[in-house]
């Protein structure tokens, strides 16, 4: 069957529970494509060996029961896969071989899931472009030299180039719903606490959420069925009923309220994003939902907002990059010498000038102005978002203030590059969930996101806004494989 | 507000990070305009808010302190940059 990896992964599912295919088949075909896919780099590391030899042991003796059973997917290199090479696309863990698995991983494996490799991402997961990664960019399958979004930009690339039927990413401030807006795929960034952090590289712990990433809700809604779960091992998961989000997925959403928040419609956002808006309006009316005028007024705080928050966070994380006990170390006179030779090598620039705003904004005669005042504009933007539940179900509105741009275009101006987030970011703040759902195209036929964001613990219900609408919309990827010669 | 180099100079050292002089103008101007989009906070009266420190609205979880992960040292010191099986190197600090 050559048009294996075309098919969904609900679709590839049926097929191993009918025989129709096995895990062996399936999972040669998306090494095969990956092989013939390295244009995208999308990979960091392959796992290709290993994974087929998984699927042969799978088919030996295969276990139907499973929710993934003998599928192989990439994952986002952020994720610490035991005895695989973990990068977080930085020279500084460049070494790095995890002896342990995160918890959201090894949820995938329990469940059948089977990995084909890690995926490629901005260095630590900062960049809104996967230009940040010391392995290079992530071309995107819509078209040569366009980014593909990130932070989770393999992870969008390969789902969308079809290298892997489903995959993770993690999102901070938009990493997993941009890329996908980019890539015409769905991504899911779930509730802060639905999803354990434990083994993924940190980068601003407050926020950091892993999330499913896919070709259509109902895949996207399976996944995040298998990597939810309450984990002991990070603190802040949360022990809360989580649904059979596939299985209760339905498209009936009749009587929904749906907030349009009117601060979403910012200076010099281009037409065509107005235009997507309003049939993504017209789009859940037709489902039977009601749309209702909503006011978030400190929306135009977050991005500041989170300009504070996550350096501050990040630049404590990352202090345990020292060269000691792991990854990368430069030689130094001295041991402080040493510390500072490795962080400047081994950190790349993106990575090193946030280490910097987080220090600066931590530190002494300076936190009260930026970090304090920054957690103060949080509880303001949290509050918009708990007056407005009080009206709506959930809030529809762009994923992006734009489409995909070229490589290089943004990389000079850090500021122009962080306003790509200006819709995502807020959902982060407020740690609620949000998904982003291919809705159109611009005038250059490059797709375009809108994103649909629920209370926390709801994303049952955003999958089914989401799925009604992903019906209406009738979405198609405009995939012409260029790359493949 | 305008970061200058002997700022930049001051956080590299706080980060423990080498910035040479080019580094140091670059970073200065990057800073400085990242600040200049910052600053828009203060148009905010913040006096008598609380500061929200986590979003995640449970309490933490207590757990006995136990010891769960056994005879590890080897799985420890198996990334450690400089090979030693037993410690992690570094450079001389005692004179």
């Amino acid at each position: 069957m050559s048009d294996i990896t075309k098919q969904s992964l609900t679709e590839l599912v049926e097929n191993i529970k009918n025989k129709k295919l096995s895990s062996t088949d399936i999972t040669k075909a998306f090494i095969e494509r990956s092989e013939n896919s390295k244009e995208l780099n999308a990979y960091i590391t392959e796992d290709y060996t290993s994974a087929l030899d998984k699927a042969k042991k799978f088919d030996q003796k295969p276990n139907l029961n499973l929710k993934l059973p003998g599928i192989p997917m990439a994952v986002k290199d952020l994720f610490c896969t035991k005895d695989v090479k973990t990068t977080a696309g930085s020279k500084i863990l460049n070494n790095f071989i995890p002896t342990y698995e995160s918890t959201v991983t090894d949820n995938i494996w329990k469940e059948g899931g089977i990995l084909l490799g890690k995926l490629n991402c901005d260095e630590f997961a900062m960049g809104s472009s996967n230009e940040t990664s010391f392995f290079g960019n992530v071309q995107n399958p819509i078209d040569k030299d366009l980014v593909p979004g990130g932070s989770s930009g393999g992870s969008a690339s390969a789902v969308a180039g079809q290298l892997t039927p489903i995959t993770i990413g993690t999102d901070t401030g938009g990493s997993i719903r941009q890329p996908a807006s980019f890539t015409g795929t769905v991504g899911l960034k779930p509730t802060y606490g639905s999803c354990s952090r434990y083994g993924i590289v940190a980068f601003a712990s407050s926020l950091d959420q892993a999330g499913p990433m896919a070709q259509n809700v109902k895949d996207c809604a399976l996944l995040q069925e298998v990597i939810s779960s309450y984990d002991s091992k990070d603190s802040t998961s949360v022990d809360f009923k989580r649904n059979q989000y596939s299985k209760e997925l339905t498209n009936n959403i009749k009587g929904k309220k749906i907030g349009i928040p009117k601060e979403y419609r910012v200076d010099g956002m281009p037409k065509e994003i107005e235009d997507l808006w309003q049939k993504g309006i017209q789009y859940v009316k037709d489902c039977g939902a009601k749309t209702i005028d909503i006011s978030l007024p400190n929306t135009s705080y977050a991005l500041p907002t989170y300009y504070i928050v996550a350096p501050a966070e990040a630049s404590s994380n990352l202090a345990r990059y020292d060269g000691v006990k792991y990854g990368f170390r430069a030689k130094g006179e001295n041991l402080i010498d040493m510390y500072e030779k490795t962080r400047s090598e081994g950190f790349g620039a993106e990575v090193q000038r946030r280490i910097m705003i987080g220090t600066y904004v931590l530190s002494s005669g300076y936190y009260d102005a930026y970090y304090l005042k920054a957690q103060k504009v949080r509880k303001l933007i949290k509050n918009d978002f708990d007056e407005a539940y009080k009206k709506v179900d959930a809030i529809l509105t762009p994923s992006t203030p734009s489409a995909a741009f070229k490589i290089g275009e943004k990389t000079n101006d850090p500021v122009s590059m962080y306003l790509n987030d200006i819709f995502t970011v807020p959902v982060n703040l407020a740690g609620l969930p949000g998904i982003s759902i291919p809705a159109g195209h611009d005038s250059k036929g490059y797709p375009l996101g809108l994103q649909i964001i629920g209370k926390a613990f709801d994303e049952q219900n955003i999958l089914n806004i989401a799925y009604a609408m992903e019906q209406k919309i009738n979405f198609k990827n405009k995939i012409t494989d260029w790359w493949i010669k | 507000m305008s970061i200058d180099l002997k700022t930049i100079k001051h956080i590299s050292k706080l980060s423990r990070i080498s910035v040479d002089e080019k580094k140091a103008e670059k970073l200065a101007g990057d800073l400085n305009s990242i600040f200049d989009f910052i600053e828009k906070l203060n148009e905010l009266k913040t006096d008598n808010i609380e500061p929200l420190t986590s979003v995640a609205e449970t309490t933490l979880k207590l757990r006995s302190d136990e010891v769960k992960s056994k005879n590890i040292r080897e799985q420890i010191v198996k990334n450690s940059p400089q090979e030693n099986e037993d410690y992690f190197v570094v450079p001389k600090v005692i004179e």
